[in-house]
């Protein structure tokens, strides 16, 4: 009965490539990955264990999510709505550091990703 | 000149000349009280302050240990930590611990003398935390559980704070710096002193005896105890939902039962809860109902603490804050989300801005007055809480309402959204009561009240009625 959040299976799909949303997750305890899919293929973007997050796209803009997000184990996960997070980022903007801060993590990375795809092509 | 506690028992400071009151490498700072609002100033402030590069020692006073069960390591609270605030820290990449916490909550039950709603939280997710401030009450079993307190505690130590197991006695103006005086007779001097002793502490009354201008903040009795049922009972009777009672009892303004582990929280808050008020809130049949074969056990741990009713003034000076329970809370709700934002705000204005009252005010004090204000429409949410406690009319349409919007699978959820709010702490009074105002919710809590107590609707409402139990009361 103890602890925060959902409760997912391990193979659960939180959400789609595709889907709309207007949350980002926490993950509490447990494991997922992040997949791409394209042409019906699947491409595994990065694994995410306890207190990382995803889905904060969907917290700045209304796009659709850019990836799926599967769970590899029973894992717990609690959503951050956007109204409570923008109403604590007016009041306290240090509140989103973190999430910028993984965001460039996040982009450097995807950057390495791309010069080493086009050092092969 | 900058209103303040500027003349705080001692030398006044000499006149800065315009020039910055600010932290440096190698300043320290004296926080007393390890509550929420000390552990979660010295965190935040020693990692902005590691972002800009700046080395400051932080000392927190604390003679409490919360690893002890009982009185001796509690800060006596109900234990909700609101849903915001379990986002917010979640989002800071503080999500509690499973061993922190005691219980999940995902559902309200309101029960009232007409019936009883559950209201679920909207996503079917548990985003309340049910905790022990301490250890667990007097005499429970030593269980694999960490007390809250203990757990940010461990954080600001985990960030370099060090603890000092001291009780202060006396903060003194030493010209520049502040000085800290504790029982033992030892004392240091400080950069900063940030009180975070909360309003139960003599401290309070010592600042408020020896400096003209300041008030501590005004409080009144609350009551809580917890009872000992056993997992399986509660898991039967109460389930993961915290159970608020909504009842005709003069000066009581809150009532609830909140399940965590092997034991039941009741938190009773008011206008000066005493023995009458208690015996009289055991006594009602919706209470007694709650418990297994209407009997309420024995309990193993009880306590009167104080509440914060209104803000101490003024809450800054040079080289000192107040946070927390010690300066500005919110009224009766999410008291420790007041004392995340409280000591968040005081910790940025120190790596940031400076440490003199001109700081504080401009930086600081901005939060504790946003706080305040909200505190005044809470009043008239309370009041007008109160006029539904004293009205069975009102009572029946409100309960109606949630019930029917709890059976509705889509469609706006307006008084659900409302009660959810208010009980759990979760959005500003302010938020709450502008959406009382709405035309919509209005006109169906009217429609409400006129089906409700049509006399072919007024039966019992809610769960009872769902379920076809035959102890309609009248
Ligand atoms: C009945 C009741 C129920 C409540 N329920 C809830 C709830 O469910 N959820 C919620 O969010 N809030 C609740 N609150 C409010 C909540 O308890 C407070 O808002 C919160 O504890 C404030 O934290 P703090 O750190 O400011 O003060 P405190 O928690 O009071 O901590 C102060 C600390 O300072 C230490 N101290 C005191 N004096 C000295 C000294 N002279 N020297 C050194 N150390 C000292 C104390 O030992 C203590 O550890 C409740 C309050 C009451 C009274």
């Amino acid at each position: 009965m103890a602890g925060l959040g959902k409760e997912y299976k391990a193979g659960e799909v939180i959400f789609r490539q595709g889907d709309t949303g207007n949350c980002m997750f926490v993950i509490q305890n447990g494991e997922v990955e992040a997949i791409a899919e394209s042409d019906g293929r699947e491409f595994r973007l990065r694994r995410m264990g306890p207190n990382d997050f995803f889905g904060e796209m969907a917290l700045f803009e209304e796009e659709t999510r850019t990836a799926t997000i599967r769970t590899t184990k029973p894992t717990r996960i609690l959503s951050i709505d956007k109204k409570n997070f923008l109403g604590g980022i007016h009041e306290d903007p240090s509140l989103a550091f973190r999430i910028v801060q993984t965001m460039s993590h996040r982009i450097r990375d995807l950057t390495d990703r791309l010069a080493r795809y086009e050092q092969q092509q | 000149m900058v209103e303040g506690l500027e003349l705080l028992t001692g030398k006044a400071p000499k006149p800065h000349k315009g020039e910055a009151m600010a932290l440096e490498d190698g300043s320290r700072i004296a926080v007393i009280g390890a509550g929420p609002a000390g552990s979660m100033f010295s965190h935040f402030f020693l990692s902005m302050a590691e972002t800009v590069g700046l080395s400051v020692n932080v000392d927190i006073f604390e003679p409490r240990r919360f690893c002890h069960r009982g009185p001796a390591g509690c800060n006596h609270c109900g234990g909700i930590v609101s849903e915001s605030l379990v986002q917010r820290l979640a989002t800071e990449g503080l999500s509690l611990p499973d061993c922190v916490v005691q219980r999940g909550i995902e559902s309200y039950t309101l029960h009232t003398d007409v019936g009883d709603v559950e209201i679920a939280t909207p996503l079917q997710e548990k985003r309340i935390a049910a905790i022990y401030r301490g250890n667990g009450p007097r005499s429970s079993e030593p269980v694999d559980t960490q007390s809250f307190d203990g757990y940010l505690l461990d954080l600001a130590r985990n960030r370099g704070a060090r603890v000092i197991p001291r009780l202060v006695t006396d903060v003194r103006r030493n010209e520049d710096l502040m000085t800290v005086h504790c029982a033992d007779q030892f004392s240091d001097s400080y950069e900063l002193v940030v009180v975070a002793t909360g309003i139960n502490s003599r401290l309070m009354e010592m600042l408020e005896n020896e400096t003209a201008e300041f008030a501590r903040p005004a409080r009144t009795k609350t009551f809580i105890c917890e009872f000992h049922l056993g997992r399986d009972v509660i898991r039967e009777t109460f389930g993961p939902s915290m159970h608020v009672f909504l009842l005709d009892i003069p000066r009581l303004e809150f009532a609830a039962l909140i399940p965590k582990g092997d034991y039941v929280t009741l938190c009773l808050l008011g206008d000066d809860i005493d023995e009458n008020l208690i015996d009289t809130f055991f006594s009602s049949p919706e209470v007694r109902d709650r418990f297994p074969g209407g009997v309420i056990p024995g309990h193993v741990c009880h306590c009167y603490p104080r509440i914060n009713i209104r803000a101490a003034t003024p809450v800054y000076g040079d080289r000192l804050v107040l946070i927390g329970d010690s300066g500005t809370t919110r009224l009766f709700k999410d008291g420790i989300g007041a004392a995340y934002r409280t000591s968040k705000a005081a910790a940025k204005t120190a790596v940031f801005h400076g440490v003199s009252a001109e700081d504080f005010k401009n930086y600081y004090a901005p939060l504790c007055r946003r706080i305040d204000n909200d505190n005044r429409v809470g009043k008239l949410v309370f009041t007008f809480a109160s006029l539904v406690q004293k009205s069975r009319f009102a009572r029946r349409g409100i309960l109606n309402m949630a019930a029917n919007e709890q059976q509705q699978v889509d469609g706006p959820r307006r008084m659900s959204g409302v009660l959810w709010d208010l009980f759990s702490g979760s959005a500003s009074y302010t938020d709450v009561f502008l959406r009382t105002l709405h035309p919509a919710y209005v006109g169906t809590l009217l429609w409400n009240l006129v089906a409700a107590n049509l006399p072919r609707g007024a039966g019992r409402i809610g769960r009872d009625a769902e379920r076809g139990d035959d102890h309609v009361r009248h």
